[in-house]
Protein backbone atom coordinates (compact mmCIF):
# COMPACT_ATOMS: atom_id res chain seq x y z
CA UNK A 1 0.00 0.00 0.00
CA UNK A 2 2.82 2.47 0.85
CA UNK A 3 4.10 1.55 -2.68
CA UNK A 4 1.28 2.57 -4.31
CA UNK A 5 1.26 5.51 -2.22
CA UNK A 6 4.78 6.83 -3.26
CA UNK A 7 4.36 5.41 -7.08
CA UNK A 8 1.34 7.77 -6.96
CA UNK A 9 3.57 10.59 -5.37
CA UNK A 10 6.15 10.14 -7.66
CA UNK A 11 3.94 10.28 -10.66
CA UNK A 12 2.53 13.40 -9.75
CA UNK A 13 5.72 14.93 -9.15
CA UNK A 14 6.12 14.88 -12.86
CA UNK A 15 9.36 13.40 -14.51
CA UNK A 16 12.67 13.84 -13.56
CA UNK A 17 14.28 16.62 -10.97
CA UNK A 18 17.00 18.86 -12.40
CA UNK A 19 20.80 17.05 -11.60
CA UNK A 20 21.61 20.07 -9.64
CA UNK A 21 19.04 20.62 -7.06
CA UNK A 22 19.03 16.72 -6.07
CA UNK A 23 22.49 17.17 -5.70
CA UNK A 24 22.02 19.91 -3.53
CA UNK A 25 19.61 18.22 -1.51
CA UNK A 26 22.12 15.09 -0.66
CA UNK A 27 24.60 17.57 -0.06
CA UNK A 28 23.17 19.15 2.43
CA UNK A 29 22.04 15.96 4.65
CA UNK A 30 25.24 14.62 3.86
CA UNK A 31 27.37 17.45 5.30
CA UNK A 32 24.87 18.29 8.40
CA UNK A 33 24.64 14.75 9.31
CA UNK A 34 27.94 13.59 8.25
CA UNK A 35 29.86 16.45 11.04
CA UNK A 36 28.15 14.66 13.71
CA UNK A 37 30.39 12.14 13.32
CA UNK A 38 32.54 14.04 15.52
CA UNK A 39 30.23 13.72 18.38
CA UNK A 40 30.34 9.58 17.83
CA UNK A 41 34.77 10.08 17.67
CA UNK A 42 34.79 11.83 21.22
CA UNK A 43 31.80 9.93 22.66
CA UNK A 44 33.38 6.61 22.23
CA UNK A 45 37.48 7.66 22.52
CA UNK A 46 35.72 8.94 26.04
CA UNK A 47 33.85 5.83 26.59
CA UNK A 48 37.37 4.36 26.49
CA UNK A 49 37.99 2.65 22.71
CA UNK A 50 41.06 3.13 20.89
CA UNK A 51 41.39 5.67 17.95
CA UNK A 52 41.46 2.53 15.83
CA UNK A 53 38.54 0.61 17.69
CA UNK A 54 36.10 3.85 17.11
CA UNK A 55 37.23 4.59 13.37
CA UNK A 56 36.32 0.77 12.35
CA UNK A 57 33.28 1.23 14.26
CA UNK A 58 32.54 4.07 11.53
CA UNK A 59 34.16 2.14 8.55
CA UNK A 60 32.55 -0.96 9.25
CA UNK A 61 28.84 -0.58 11.21
CA UNK A 62 27.85 3.16 9.55
CA UNK A 63 24.67 3.34 11.30
CA UNK A 64 24.39 6.05 14.13
CA UNK A 65 22.42 5.13 16.53
CA UNK A 66 24.09 1.21 16.55
CA UNK A 67 27.40 2.91 17.22
CA UNK A 68 26.38 4.96 19.83
CA UNK A 69 24.67 2.58 21.89
CA UNK A 70 27.19 -0.02 21.44
CA UNK A 71 29.87 2.53 22.96
CA UNK A 72 27.39 3.35 25.93
CA UNK A 73 26.66 -0.24 26.66
CA UNK A 74 30.76 -1.31 26.97
CA UNK A 75 31.50 1.98 28.91
CA UNK A 76 28.70 0.58 31.00
CA UNK A 77 30.62 -2.42 31.33
CA UNK A 78 28.20 -4.83 29.60
CA UNK A 79 29.46 -7.64 27.81
CA UNK A 80 30.63 -7.76 24.22
CA UNK A 81 27.36 -9.63 23.23
CA UNK A 82 24.70 -8.05 24.85
CA UNK A 83 26.19 -4.38 24.13
CA UNK A 84 26.20 -5.93 20.13
CA UNK A 85 22.76 -7.21 20.23
CA UNK A 86 21.63 -3.67 21.70
CA UNK A 87 23.09 -1.96 18.64
CA UNK A 88 22.32 -4.77 16.20
CA UNK A 89 18.23 -4.39 17.30
CA UNK A 90 18.88 -0.88 16.55
CA UNK A 91 20.05 -1.38 13.25
CA UNK A 92 17.03 -3.74 12.22
CA UNK A 93 14.97 -0.75 10.43
CA UNK A 94 17.79 -0.32 7.77
CA UNK A 95 16.62 -3.66 6.15
CA UNK A 96 13.04 -1.33 5.99
CA UNK A 97 14.72 0.96 4.05
CA UNK A 98 16.58 -1.42 2.24
CA UNK A 99 13.47 -2.88 1.12
CA UNK A 100 12.17 0.12 -0.23
CA UNK A 101 15.28 1.33 -2.15
CA UNK A 102 15.62 -2.33 -3.96
CA UNK A 103 12.40 -0.96 -5.58
CA UNK A 104 13.40 2.94 -6.32
CA UNK A 105 16.90 2.12 -7.38
CA UNK A 106 16.55 -1.20 -8.86
CA UNK A 107 20.37 -1.85 -8.38
CA UNK A 108 21.77 -4.77 -10.15
CA UNK A 109 22.23 -8.01 -8.09
CA UNK A 110 26.42 -7.55 -8.45
CA UNK A 111 26.07 -3.64 -7.16
CA UNK A 112 23.91 -4.14 -4.14
CA UNK A 113 26.31 -6.08 -1.39
CA UNK A 114 28.56 -2.46 -1.90
CA UNK A 115 25.43 -0.36 -1.95
CA UNK A 116 24.35 -1.77 1.53
CA UNK A 117 26.90 0.17 3.63
CA UNK A 118 25.11 2.76 2.68
CA UNK A 119 21.32 2.06 3.15
CA UNK A 120 21.09 4.24 6.13
CA UNK A 121 17.99 6.55 7.79
CA UNK A 122 19.30 9.86 5.48
CA UNK A 123 19.89 8.18 2.24
CA UNK A 124 16.48 6.30 2.24
CA UNK A 125 14.92 9.63 3.09
CA UNK A 126 16.75 11.87 -0.01
CA UNK A 127 16.64 8.73 -2.36
CA UNK A 128 13.35 7.65 -1.62
CA UNK A 129 11.95 11.67 -2.42
CA UNK A 130 13.07 11.85 -5.59
CA UNK A 131 10.72 11.62 -8.41
CA UNK A 132 12.34 8.99 -10.66
CA UNK A 133 14.74 6.34 -10.74
CA UNK A 134 17.33 8.86 -12.24
CA UNK A 135 17.70 11.46 -9.90
CA UNK A 136 16.76 8.23 -6.89
CA UNK A 137 19.84 6.78 -7.55
CA UNK A 138 21.56 10.02 -7.45
CA UNK A 139 20.59 11.24 -4.58
CA UNK A 140 21.30 8.15 -2.60
CA UNK A 141 24.97 7.72 -4.26
CA UNK A 142 25.58 11.53 -3.17
CA UNK A 143 24.23 11.47 -0.18
CA UNK A 144 26.26 8.19 0.75
CA UNK A 145 29.40 8.99 -0.20
CA UNK A 146 29.35 12.36 1.34
CA UNK A 147 28.07 10.77 4.51
CA UNK A 148 30.39 8.22 4.50
CA UNK A 149 33.27 10.33 4.29
CA UNK A 150 32.78 12.85 6.58
CA UNK A 151 31.20 10.91 9.13
CA UNK A 152 34.46 8.69 8.80
CA UNK A 153 36.76 11.43 9.13
CA UNK A 154 35.00 13.82 11.69
CA UNK A 155 35.08 10.51 13.87
CA UNK A 156 38.51 10.46 13.36
CA UNK A 157 38.68 14.21 14.62
CA UNK A 158 36.46 13.52 17.40
CA UNK A 159 38.57 10.38 18.68
CA UNK A 160 42.21 12.05 18.34
CA UNK A 161 40.60 15.22 20.38
CA UNK A 162 38.94 13.25 22.99
CA UNK A 163 42.52 11.32 23.38
CA UNK A 164 44.35 14.84 23.31
CA UNK A 165 41.93 16.53 26.14
CA UNK A 166 42.02 13.40 28.49
CA UNK A 167 39.11 13.87 30.89
CA UNK A 168 36.18 13.76 28.22
CA UNK A 169 33.73 14.16 31.60
CA UNK A 170 34.98 17.38 33.18
CA UNK A 171 33.75 18.98 29.55
CA UNK A 172 30.37 17.71 29.57
CA UNK A 173 31.13 14.81 26.34
CA UNK A 174 29.52 12.73 28.25
CA UNK A 175 26.01 14.11 27.92
CA UNK A 176 26.88 13.86 23.98
CA UNK A 177 25.16 10.17 23.70
CA UNK A 178 22.07 11.13 25.51
CA UNK A 179 21.54 13.93 23.58
CA UNK A 180 21.63 12.24 20.27
CA UNK A 181 19.52 9.58 21.52
CA UNK A 182 16.80 12.27 22.46
CA UNK A 183 17.26 14.11 19.29
CA UNK A 184 16.80 10.84 17.22
CA UNK A 185 13.78 9.88 19.32
CA UNK A 186 11.41 12.79 19.66
CA UNK A 187 10.62 12.85 16.01
CA UNK A 188 9.72 9.03 16.20
CA UNK A 189 7.08 9.89 18.91
CA UNK A 190 3.95 10.66 16.96
CA UNK A 191 1.60 8.77 18.61
CA UNK A 192 0.17 7.61 21.68
CA UNK A 193 1.13 3.76 21.23
CA UNK A 194 4.83 5.52 20.52
CA UNK A 195 4.78 7.32 23.72
CA UNK A 196 3.70 4.59 25.54
CA UNK A 197 6.71 2.75 24.39
CA UNK A 198 8.37 4.65 25.41
CA UNK A 199 7.65 5.77 28.83
CA UNK A 200 7.45 2.20 28.80
CA UNK A 201 10.85 1.52 27.61
CA UNK A 202 12.14 4.36 30.44
CA UNK A 203 10.60 2.55 33.32
CA UNK A 204 12.44 -1.20 32.31
CA UNK A 205 15.27 0.35 31.47
CA UNK A 206 15.83 2.36 34.71
CA UNK A 207 13.76 0.01 36.89
CA UNK A 208 16.01 -3.14 36.11
CA UNK A 209 19.32 -1.29 36.15
CA UNK A 210 20.02 -1.72 39.73
CA UNK A 211 19.10 -5.48 39.20
CA UNK A 212 20.50 -6.84 36.16
CA UNK A 213 24.09 -7.05 34.53
CA UNK A 214 24.74 -4.10 32.08
CA UNK A 215 23.38 -4.20 28.88
CA UNK A 216 20.30 -6.11 29.58
CA UNK A 217 18.31 -3.91 30.99
CA UNK A 218 18.52 -2.19 27.75
CA UNK A 219 17.57 -5.34 25.83
CA UNK A 220 14.45 -5.77 28.07
CA UNK A 221 13.29 -2.39 27.78
CA UNK A 222 13.19 -3.53 24.09
CA UNK A 223 10.00 -5.39 25.42
CA UNK A 224 8.14 -2.20 25.49
CA UNK A 225 7.78 -3.21 21.81
CA UNK A 226 5.89 -6.09 21.43
CA UNK A 227 4.35 -5.50 25.32
CA UNK A 228 2.53 -2.21 23.36
CA UNK A 229 1.77 -3.87 20.16
CA UNK A 230 0.07 -6.91 22.03
CA UNK A 231 -2.28 -4.45 24.22
CA UNK A 232 -3.08 -2.55 20.70
CA UNK A 233 -4.32 -6.04 19.52
CA UNK A 234 -6.31 -6.62 22.27
CA UNK A 235 -7.55 -3.29 21.93
CA UNK A 236 -8.49 -3.62 18.69
CA UNK A 237 -10.14 -7.13 18.37
CA UNK A 238 -11.96 -5.77 21.45
CA UNK A 239 -12.89 -3.32 19.52
CA UNK A 240 -13.94 -5.09 16.23
CA UNK A 241 -15.87 -7.70 18.20
CA UNK A 242 -17.79 -5.25 19.76
CA UNK A 243 -18.45 -3.89 16.26
CA UNK A 244 -19.14 -6.85 14.67
CA UNK A 245 -21.98 -7.73 17.38
CA UNK A 246 -23.69 -4.54 15.85
CA UNK A 247 -23.78 -5.78 12.41
CA UNK A 248 -21.73 -2.92 11.62
CA UNK A 249 -19.61 -3.73 8.64
CA UNK A 250 -18.58 -1.10 6.90
CA UNK A 251 -16.73 1.04 9.84
CA UNK A 252 -14.63 -2.32 10.18
CA UNK A 253 -12.78 -1.50 6.44
CA UNK A 254 -12.49 2.42 7.55
CA UNK A 255 -10.62 1.67 10.92
CA UNK A 256 -8.35 -0.08 9.26
CA UNK A 257 -7.40 2.21 6.85
CA UNK A 258 -7.19 4.92 9.62
CA UNK A 259 -5.08 2.41 11.75
CA UNK A 260 -2.70 1.40 8.71
CA UNK A 261 -2.20 5.21 7.87
CA UNK A 262 0.06 6.57 10.44
CA UNK A 263 2.32 3.78 9.72
CA UNK A 264 2.65 3.91 6.32
CA UNK A 265 3.33 7.55 6.79
CA UNK A 266 6.18 7.01 8.70
CA UNK A 267 7.62 4.59 6.05
CA UNK A 268 7.17 5.71 2.69
CA UNK A 269 7.64 9.23 4.90
CA UNK A 270 11.33 9.10 5.66
CA UNK A 271 10.53 10.91 2.39
CA UNK A 272 7.34 12.68 3.27
CA UNK A 273 9.36 14.47 5.90
CA UNK A 274 10.79 15.82 2.59
CA UNK A 275 9.18 19.81 2.92
CA UNK A 276 11.62 20.09 5.85
CA UNK A 277 14.12 17.75 4.95
CA UNK A 278 17.25 20.01 5.17
CA UNK A 279 16.02 21.18 8.21
CA UNK A 280 14.90 17.82 10.08
CA UNK A 281 16.84 14.81 7.92
CA UNK A 282 19.86 17.22 9.01
CA UNK A 283 19.30 16.96 12.69
CA UNK A 284 17.46 14.12 12.87
CA UNK A 285 16.76 11.97 10.12
CA UNK A 286 19.76 12.20 11.34
CA UNK A 287 21.74 9.14 12.15
CA UNK A 288 18.59 7.32 13.93
CA UNK A 289 15.63 7.35 12.74
CA UNK A 290 16.07 7.72 9.93
CA UNK A 291 19.80 6.09 10.34
CA UNK B 1 39.57 -8.25 22.77
CA UNK B 2 36.44 -7.84 24.33
CA UNK B 3 35.76 -4.68 22.58
CA UNK B 4 36.65 -6.11 18.90
CA UNK B 5 33.95 -8.80 19.62
CA UNK B 6 31.37 -6.14 20.16
CA UNK B 7 32.65 -4.20 17.24
CA UNK B 8 32.69 -7.49 14.86
CA UNK B 9 29.19 -8.72 16.21
CA UNK B 10 28.14 -5.17 15.31
CA UNK B 11 29.45 -4.71 11.80
CA UNK B 12 28.61 -8.43 10.95
CA UNK B 13 24.69 -8.16 12.18
CA UNK B 14 24.64 -4.91 10.72
CA UNK B 15 25.73 -5.17 7.56
CA UNK B 16 23.86 -8.18 7.12
CA UNK B 17 20.18 -6.52 8.17
CA UNK B 18 21.05 -3.83 5.67
CA UNK B 19 21.91 -5.94 2.94
CA UNK B 20 18.73 -8.43 3.69
CA UNK B 21 16.54 -5.36 3.26
CA UNK B 22 18.21 -5.11 -0.63
CA UNK B 23 17.93 -8.99 -1.38
CA UNK B 24 14.77 -10.16 0.25
CA UNK B 25 11.26 -10.28 -1.81
CA UNK B 26 8.80 -7.17 -0.59
CA UNK B 27 6.30 -9.85 0.62
CA UNK B 28 8.39 -10.83 3.87
CA UNK B 29 9.30 -7.98 5.53
CA UNK B 30 6.24 -5.92 4.59
CA UNK B 31 3.71 -7.65 6.97
CA UNK B 32 1.52 -4.96 8.59
CA UNK B 33 2.91 -6.36 12.24
CA UNK B 34 6.51 -6.52 11.37
CA UNK B 35 6.63 -3.24 10.26
CA UNK B 36 4.98 -1.78 13.30
CA UNK B 37 7.35 -3.65 15.13
CA UNK B 38 10.32 -2.86 13.23
CA UNK B 39 9.11 1.13 13.46
CA UNK B 40 8.72 0.71 18.08
CA UNK B 41 11.69 -1.15 18.56
CA UNK B 42 13.97 1.91 17.73
CA UNK B 43 11.67 3.81 20.52
CA UNK B 44 11.82 1.87 22.75
CA UNK B 45 15.78 1.39 22.40
CA UNK B 46 16.23 4.97 22.16
CA UNK B 47 14.29 5.87 24.69
CA UNK B 48 16.06 2.97 27.13
CA UNK B 49 19.26 4.12 26.39
CA UNK B 50 18.45 8.14 26.93
CA UNK B 51 17.46 7.15 30.19
CA UNK B 52 20.25 5.00 31.09
CA UNK B 53 23.21 7.13 30.05
CA UNK B 54 21.70 10.32 31.43
CA UNK B 55 20.74 8.48 34.58
CA UNK B 56 23.09 5.60 35.42
CA UNK B 57 25.94 5.49 37.55
CA UNK B 58 26.95 1.61 37.08
CA UNK B 59 24.43 -0.13 38.55
CA UNK B 60 22.73 2.89 40.41
CA UNK B 61 20.65 6.33 39.74
CA UNK B 62 21.88 9.27 40.07
CA UNK B 63 20.52 12.82 39.00
CA UNK B 64 23.68 15.07 37.84
CA UNK B 65 25.09 17.55 35.70
CA UNK B 66 23.93 15.18 32.64
CA UNK B 67 20.10 15.80 33.34
CA UNK B 68 20.84 19.38 33.06
CA UNK B 69 22.56 18.72 29.94
CA UNK B 70 19.96 16.39 28.42
CA UNK B 71 17.11 19.03 29.43
CA UNK B 72 18.97 21.80 27.51
CA UNK B 73 18.96 19.48 24.82
CA UNK B 74 15.26 18.88 25.16
CA UNK B 75 14.83 22.67 25.01
CA UNK B 76 16.73 23.11 21.35
CA UNK B 77 14.89 20.45 20.40
CA UNK B 78 11.75 22.17 21.13
CA UNK B 79 12.81 25.30 19.49
CA UNK B 80 13.78 23.07 16.06
CA UNK B 81 17.51 23.69 16.71
CA UNK B 82 19.74 21.79 14.40
CA UNK B 83 21.04 18.43 15.55
CA UNK B 84 24.62 19.67 16.46
CA UNK B 85 23.57 22.63 18.19
CA UNK B 86 20.91 20.28 20.26
CA UNK B 87 24.45 18.55 21.19
CA UNK B 88 26.11 21.06 21.41
CA UNK B 89 23.88 22.62 23.94
CA UNK B 90 23.73 19.27 25.92
CA UNK B 91 27.64 19.31 26.55
CA UNK B 92 27.84 23.05 27.32
CA UNK B 93 25.47 22.78 30.11
CA UNK B 94 26.64 19.69 31.47
CA UNK B 95 30.34 21.60 31.49
CA UNK B 96 28.72 24.38 32.97
CA UNK B 97 27.02 22.76 35.85
CA UNK B 98 29.82 20.86 36.57
CA UNK B 99 32.13 23.81 36.75
CA UNK B 100 29.72 25.56 39.18
CA UNK B 101 29.02 22.55 41.58
CA UNK B 102 32.81 21.45 41.37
Amino acid sequence: MAEQTALTDRRTDGGGRPDAAVVRDALGVGIAVGLSGFAFGVTSAGSGLSVWQTCALSLLVFTGASQFALVGALAAGGSPLTAAAGAFFLGVRNAFYGLRLSQSLSLPRAVRPFAAQWVIDETAAVSLAQPGRRAARLGFAVTGLTLYVLWNLTTLLGALGAEAIGDTDAWGLDAAGPAVFLALLAPMLRTTAERAVAGLAVLLGLGLLPVLPAGVPVLMAALAAPAVLYVEGRRRSHAEGLRGSCRDGRSDGTRQSDRTRPDDQSRSGGPAGQNDRAGRAGRVDTEEERR
Amino acid sequence: MNTWIAIGATAAGCSLVKLAGLLVPAGVLERPLVRRFAALLPVALLAALTAQQTFADGHALVLDARAAGLTAAAVALLLRAPFLLIVGAAVVVTAGVRALCG
